[in-house]
């Protein structure tokens, strides 16, 4: 349901201002979100002071820079620093993003940073993803086939192989399904554009003999249908893949199914 | 221990911290349109219902039509409905699987706003 307020317990106080660098020659404010599980306060937003002379060129890089020498407690998650892993989605700047592929000077003004929107937050920015991922699994993401296996593998012409590219790039970071708000307001039930785009990716993979039970699966008010194309997920999708465009694609192999 | 405190968790910020997109704001203004003009729908099913029930009744609907709020109301409403009906065809379009480019909806979200304002322009001067 749409629920425009935060709760009580999430709504966001004056945080810490967090003392300048001693000598720093080019400073630079950053405000972060910050929840800490165990001392049962609401989140607040601090201000840190980076110097930015000598701080790497994306957002990962000042968070890590942040971590090490002024607040080790600061909680992000990260991995691969090169947007292949998907650990690092963040809001940045109003806009949901990998942090180690987002430069900083593409920010004007102060860099704010906030977990994925609409998450329940484990720690600082790292939001509880459980929900997201029980979808993904529930779309079978794998191969489904009924024919005998093949001697060797599964073959598939180029133009078919090409379906699939635009779709098995996503790397699951979260981005656009946060980005969403029917998925804000419908998550538990909309499956959001990340589950979606994959969903596709199998219906459409030449190699896949589960189409039929695929659609009737999505044939469904809220798991396809709350799809509303407000597009958020295609603009914001780190990896420049195009949920919002799938999603259109199952809503017409529905329709063309029936007609 | 990772399941401390699950039930406490808070939930992050959504609306207010994520920037407003054109397409977005194309989609939300999209319902806003089609909502509001229930309230066009009632105030002209009230002035046919007066004209059909007494001269008093039609004088006070009309008066009512006729005056400055009356005319705001129905130039909104007439926004409304060129909004609601150009996004309705960009929606037809997207349906048949094409203009999901996000430079393309873009384009065609800017595009449906300043035809919305022109055609209610001429609206107006015409009626």
């Amino acid at each position: 349901m749409v629920q425009l307020t935060l709760p009580r317990n999430s709504r966001i106080r004056a945080g810490k201002t967090w003392p300048k660098p001693e000598g720093v020659s080019n400073p630079r404010k950053v405000r972060i979100y910050r929840w800490n599980p165990d001392d049962g306060e609401n989140p607040r937003l601090d201000t840190y002071h980076v110097d930015m002379d000598s701080c790497g060129p994306m957002v990962l890089d000042v968070l890590i820079k942040i971590k090490s020498e002024i607040d080790p407690t600061l909680t992000f998650r990260r991995s691969c620093r090169e947007g292949v892993c998907g650990s690092c989605a963040m809001n940045v700047d109003g806009i949901n993003t990998l942090a180690c592929t987002y430069g900083h000077d593409e920010i004007k003004g102060d860099i704010k940073i906030y977990p994925l929107p609409h998450m329940p937050v484990v720690k600082d920015l790292v939001p509880d993803l459980s929900h997201f991922y029980a979808q993904h699994a529930s779309i079978m993401p794998w191969l489904e086939t009924t024919t005998n296996r093949p001697g060797k593998e599964w073959k598939q012409s180029i133009e078919d192989r090409r379906k699939l590219d635009g779709l098995y790039e996503c790397v699951m970071c979260a981005s656009c399904s946060t980005s969403c708000p029917s998925y804000w307001w419908n998550g538990d039930r909309y499956l959001g554009p990340a589950a979606l785009l994959h969903a596709y990716r199998w219906i459409v993979d030449s190699r896949d003999e589960a189409t039929g039970e695929r659609l009737d699966d999505l044939e469904d008010p809220f798991r396809l249908y709350r799809c509303h194309t407000i597009m958020n997920c295609a603009k914001t999708c780190p990896k420049n893949l195009n949920p919002a465009k799938a999603i259109a694609e199952i809503k017409k192999m529905m329709v063309e199914r029936i007609v | 221990m990772a399941d401390v405190n699950r039930g406490n968790r808070p939930l992050s910020p959504h609306l207010t911290v994520y920037r407003p997109q054109v397409t977005s704001m194309t989609s939300i203004l999209t319902r806003i349109s089609g909502t509001s003009l229930i309230l066009a729908a009632l105030l002209v099913v009230w002035w046919f219902l007066a004209a059909a029930v007494s001269a008093q009744q039609f004088a006070l609907a009309d008066g009512f039509m006729t005056s400055w709020i009356g005319d705001l109301v129905m130039t909104l409403s007439a926004w409304a409905l060129w909004y609601h009906a150009l996004a309705g065809l960009r929606h037809l379009y997207w349906d048949t699987g094409r203009g999901l480019e996000v430079a393309t909806a873009e384009r065609t979200g800017i595009a449906i706003v300043v035809l919305s304002v022109a055609l209610t322009v001429a609206t107006v001067v015409v009626v």
